[in-house]
């Protein structure tokens, strides 16, 4: 595949005009910091000086980063080159192109090539670069496994691209999706597998995260987050790469691009001094005065680099220094970056970190898939991510730059240059003015005027007004713009309060954020977040869990729980106590035991020494005081009586409380202790709203309290009637009797329907009796108990996520899952730990 | 005379992203956190308020939610936030080669 590269193989070597006296300069390497280097150099040389560079690459000086275009097949070889012969000839400089240096003799000042000659220097530049980093798994030298760092890397992928078939790319970051999207466009069918939750996630947050990976899947290419590489496949060539998970890719080709290493190879063993790269002070000189080193091989006051701009800061000063100047030591600055993957435009630099909202700015077009962000500290512009449009990535990196304090501006500033110096209104004011054809909702088109005029028209309510005219129907972030459009058409008429937002990052209610989950198929944070227009770039304490349980209801099996979301109870499956113990809490489905049961709990009472046991006000026992790292083999010894964990701490069904009932008591109508333990084991492990307690009492008499409880049954000598919205807490308030079933299947059935329709419609942190209220009980019983179709659908939506929920999360845990959780990360022992206390 | 308080805790990636894990010495715990963004930060384990352990909390931002009544604490220098006050002992960090190092020389009088 020769046609990309013009340059003939190097010619034999023609002896140089030499200048006996000139200072010998020789330089290893020839990639961008060199060619950088002698450019400054002979932009600025004084003293003559004979140079001789060393290139293990067999052609000239060339743009690496323009290699992906040239992958890609947007630009040529010839379109990259930055010194050509003609460069070298007039600079007199011998260029040794395919020839490695092999050692540096430093007592004899003098470097070794390949080919067994030895040249002199009086001062000798290491510009090695950096290797690509080869993960070790098995198959990883397998013909058809790639790096993308030169130009033959290229000519191996194009070789593989004339043939086609598919491609994997090891790493989703800058040079693993600049390969995709080229290896894309010359035909192949490509995936990425990246390690970490979202792509380039050490340039962008999760939120641009998002919106790349959907650019990237636009192009055909396959993503695959959080995947981890166990093997590469194939007995003579790459057939394919193995996942942890167990999952198989196709590939003919595979592209690992999971980041670099220093190259300090050669100065390692000419005994420089060097750590992860060759160190280097501030003017680039190595541990001996005659070696400079520059470039990506370098390591500077701890730090390496893997972007162009400080090398060629580092180029500019090294030049200097060798001309003799005395120029200022190199201080690294920030760099930002972009993707060069034509029609994705995004930029970042900074730090990004910080996803408090006192800290951020934030705008979203969930139209047009513009995301903004602005990252403050200290009143300063200390980081800024773009994606959509990046005009004002400049104007945001000088502002870092120059650490400027930009309180002044902060209202204005994620609109960009060009909006300063308006001034700002305030919200309403800012609508009023806003001519007719303004539009308000961009992904409907619906301009003021129209709003307007259907508010005029006689419709007082955000619903009504959306319902009209379509606007906020997509999105929903225009809907605080039209809430405003109601006050200031309507005035004192506008009874904007019911609207209740989720919190500050969204003026969407909890329902509407639901409904949006739902009707667009969102399925993780940073989708709804986006597609919803949120104000933060990651949300904050209060939406997090509630989005986290919304797609968790909505997408049963497919949604994979967002674990550090959620309170340290529902993550270790314990309760906390005030002294940073445990209480553990067994199921006693309906409040029935055994001896063997409680034999088993006084045993593992006594063997972990805990030290209290208390019966609860939910009709079970509770081991209180138990010590973290204890909770696994706790449960183990539970698990191995036959007792899983009662969910006690969690935001779904905790006890089903019942009373003897019919087996024994002399009043008893139905078996109320078998119904409710019935109901514990069909409803255990689902998540809801909030916590969900039901009772099963044997007649009206309620010995099991069932008419303080979120569903309650009492049995009846003709069947059941089913209660809904008791509440015993913060709250006393007695049930409301929905309706009367005759058979005990109906009671679960209907039951398991009134609490799938809570878990699909409730806001998060509701009890059921909110809900209700909200819903309206007259509703609730017409689609419970009148509309069959729509009962039987919503208890098989229960039955199919109870499928994916219904697991002990005990004997997960036991079995090992999250074990991290329950050991220290690590024990510093009384000898190490006295060192540093003395 | 620097060198000997720094102590290497174990690898990065055993430490969930925004989450924690603790490290035990002989007279107190240590809270190591690792923020979305991938920083490492250590805190004694001891919320200010009342000892809760922050280890248990959750991680947004460079901020922990303390377990127990959430009051909000700074990863970056152990301050409560807003309205209240105290300090949970902070200790400085450092990553090389992907394992996490701790300075204990804090603790060392000066
Ligand atoms: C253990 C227990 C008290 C006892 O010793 O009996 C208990 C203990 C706690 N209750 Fe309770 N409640 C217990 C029965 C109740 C009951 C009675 C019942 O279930 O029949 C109620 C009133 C009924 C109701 O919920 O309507 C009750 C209403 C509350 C409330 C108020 C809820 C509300 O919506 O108003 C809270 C606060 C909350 O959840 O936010 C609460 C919260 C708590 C917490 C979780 C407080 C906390 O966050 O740490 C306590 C944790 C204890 C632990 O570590 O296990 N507990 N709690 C009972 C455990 C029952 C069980 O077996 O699971
Ligand atoms: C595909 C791709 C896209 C990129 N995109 C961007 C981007 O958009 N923006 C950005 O800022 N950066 C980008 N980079 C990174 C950028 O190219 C590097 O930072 C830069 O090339 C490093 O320059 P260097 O001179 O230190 O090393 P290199 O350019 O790698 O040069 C080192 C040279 O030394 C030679 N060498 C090594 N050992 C010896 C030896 N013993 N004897 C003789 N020669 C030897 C090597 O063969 C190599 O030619 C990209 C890199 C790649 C691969
Ligand atoms: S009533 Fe419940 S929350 Fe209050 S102290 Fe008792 S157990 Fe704790
Ligand atoms: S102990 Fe941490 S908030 Fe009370």
């Amino acid at each position: 595949m020769g046609q990309i590269e013009k340059f003939p193989q190097p010619h034999p070597r023609a002896p140089r005009a030499m200048d006996a006296d000139a200072q010998k300069l020789v330089v290893i390497g020839n990639g961008m910091a060199a060619g950088r280097l002698l450019e400054e150099f002979f932009a600025r040389n004084s003293t003559p000086t004979n140079v001789t560079l060393f290139g293990a690459e067999p052609r000239v000086n060339y743009n690496r980063i323009m290699l992906s275009p040239v992958l890609s097949g947007e630009k040529k070889f010839d379109d990259i080159i930055i010194h050509d012969d003609a460069w070298y000839a007039a600079q007199n400089i011998d260029l040794r192109r395919g020839e490695a240096v092999v050692a540096i003799d430093r007592a004899k000042k003098c470097v070794e090539t390949a080919s067994g000659e030895s040249v002199a220097y009086d001062r000798l530049v290491i510009a090695t670069g950096s290797m690509p980093f080869i993960i070790p798994v098995p198959g990883a030298n397998l013909p058809g496994v790639v790096s993308f760092r030169d130009l033959d890397d290229v000519q191996k992928m194009h070789e593989a691209c004339a043939k086609g078939g598919h491609a994997v790319v090891i790493g989703g970051g800058l040079l693993g999706l600049e390969a995709a999207a080229g290896l894309a466009l010359k035909g192949m069918k490509v995936s990425v597998v990246h390690l970490m939750p979202h792509l380039m996630e050490r340039q962008l947050d999760s939120s641009a995260g998002y919106l790349l990976k959907n650019a990237i899947a636009a192009r055909g290419i396959e993503v695959f987050t959080e995947a981890n590489t166990d093997a590469i496949l194939g007995e003579t060539h790459v057939t394919g790469v193995r996942l942890k998970d167990g999952r198989v890719l196709p590939a003919d080709l595979v592209v690992m691009a999971v980041g670099i290493r220093p190259n300090a190879t050669l100065a390692k063993a000419a005994g420089l001094e060097t750590n992860r790269g060759v160190i280097v002070d501030d003017f680039m000189r190595t541990s001996d005065e005659n070696i400079f080193a520059v470039g990506e091989c370098v390591e500077h006051r701890g730090q390496t680099f893997g972007l162009v701009a400080p090398l060629y800061d580092m180029a500019k000063i090294l030049a200097a220094e060798l001309a003799g100047e005395k120029p200022a030591g190199f201080t690294p600055a920030a760099t930002s970056t972009k993707l060069k993957v034509t029609g994705i435009d995004l930029f970042s630099v900074g730090d990004f970190s910080d996803d408090d909202v006192n800290n951020e700015v934030v705008l979203r077009d969930p139209a047009r898939g513009i995301y903004k962000r602005v990252i403050l500290r200290d009143e300063k512009v200390v980081g800024a991510v773009l994606y959509g449009d990046t005009n004002d990535g400049a104007w945001y990196f000088d502002l870092l730059k120059k650490g400027e304090n930009v309180s002044a501006i902060r209202d204005t500033l994620i609109f960009g240059q060009a909006y300063q110096g308006g001034s700002t209104l305030d919200p309403t004011a800012a609508v009023a003015a806003l001519p007719d054809d303004a539009e308000i909702c961009g992904c409907n088109g619906v301009n003021k005027g129209a709003i307007v005029s259907a508010i005029q028209s006689g419709l007082t309510t955000l619903d009504e007004v959306r319902a009209a005219t379509k606007a906020s129907a997509s999105c929903g972030q225009c809907a605080g713009k039209v809430e405003l459009l109601l006050a200031a058409t309507l005035g004192e008429a506008f009874k904007g309060a019911s609207r209740k937002h989720m919190c500050k990052c969204t003026d969407l209610t909890h329902e509407e954020v639901r409904g949006f989950i739902r009707d667009k198929q969102l399925k993780s944070l940073p989708a709804v977040m986006q597609e919803l227009g949120w104000k933060s770039s990651g949300g904050c304490p209060s939406c997090q869990p509630a989005l986290n349980y919304y797609l968790v209801a909505q997408w049963p099996g497919e949604y994979r729980d967002d674990y550090q979301a959620r309170f340290i109870n529902e993550r270790v499956h314990a309760n906390i106590q005030k002294d940073g113990t445990y209480s553990v809490v067994p199921r006693m489905w309906g409040g029935m035991t055994t001896p063997d049961e409680l034999r088993a709990i006084a045993d593992v009472a006594d063997r972990f020494a805990i030290p209290a046991v208390k019966v609860t006000g939910g009709q079970r026992i509770d081991l209180l005081g138990v010590k973290k790292q204890d909770l696994p083999a706790v449960w183990a010894s539970l698990n191995a009586a036959g007792m899983v964990s009662g969910f006690a701490y969690a935001k779904g069904l905790r006890t089903v409380k019942t009373c003897v009932g019919k087996e024994w008591c002399r009043f008893g109508t139905q078996d109320s202790t078998g119904l409710g333990i019935k109901l514990e084991k069909l409803m255990c492990g689902s998540w809801t709203p909030a916590k969900v307690k039901l009772a099963v009492s044997g007649c009206p008499r309620n010995c099991a309290e069932a008419t303080v409880k979120d569903i309650g049954v009492i049995c009846v000598d003709s069947g059941f009637d089913i209660h809904v919205s008791g509440a015993a807490g913060l709250h006393v308030r007695a049930t409301d009797l929905l309706g009367h079933v005759d058979k005990e299947e109906e009671a679960l059935e209907y039951c398991a329907a009134i609490l799938q329709a809570y878990r699909e419609e409730g806001a998060y942190l509701d009890r059921l009796f909110k809900w209700v209220d909200k819903f309206g009980l007259e509703r609730l019983r017409k689609l419970i108990f009148e509309d069959h179709a729509a009962r039987k659908a919503l208890y098989e939506r229960f039955l199919i996520s109870q499928r994916a929920a219904r697991k002990d999360p005990w004997a997960e845990r036991v079995a090992g899952k999250d074990m991290h959780e329950f050991m220290p990360l690590s024990v510093l022992g009384a000898k190490t730990a006295k060192v540093a206390a003395e | 005379m620097e060198e000997k308080f720094w102590f290497d805790v174990g690898p990065v990636s055993a430490v969930p992203l925004r989450g924690a894990r603790t490290v035990r010495t002989p007279s107190r715990e240590i809270a190591v956190f690792r923020t979305a963004s991938n920083e490492i930060f250590a805190l004694e384990n001891r919320c200010p308020h009342k000892g809760g352990p922050l280890s248990e909390g959750i991680v947004h931002g460079r901020k922990v939610a303390c377990p127990l009544h959430n009051w909000i604490i700074n990863l970056e220098d152990g301050e409560a936030t807003g309205a209240d006050h105290g300090c949970a002992k902070k200790f400085p960090t450092k990553i090389e080669r992907g394992h996490i190092y701790i300075d204990m020389g804090v603790l060392a009088p000066a």
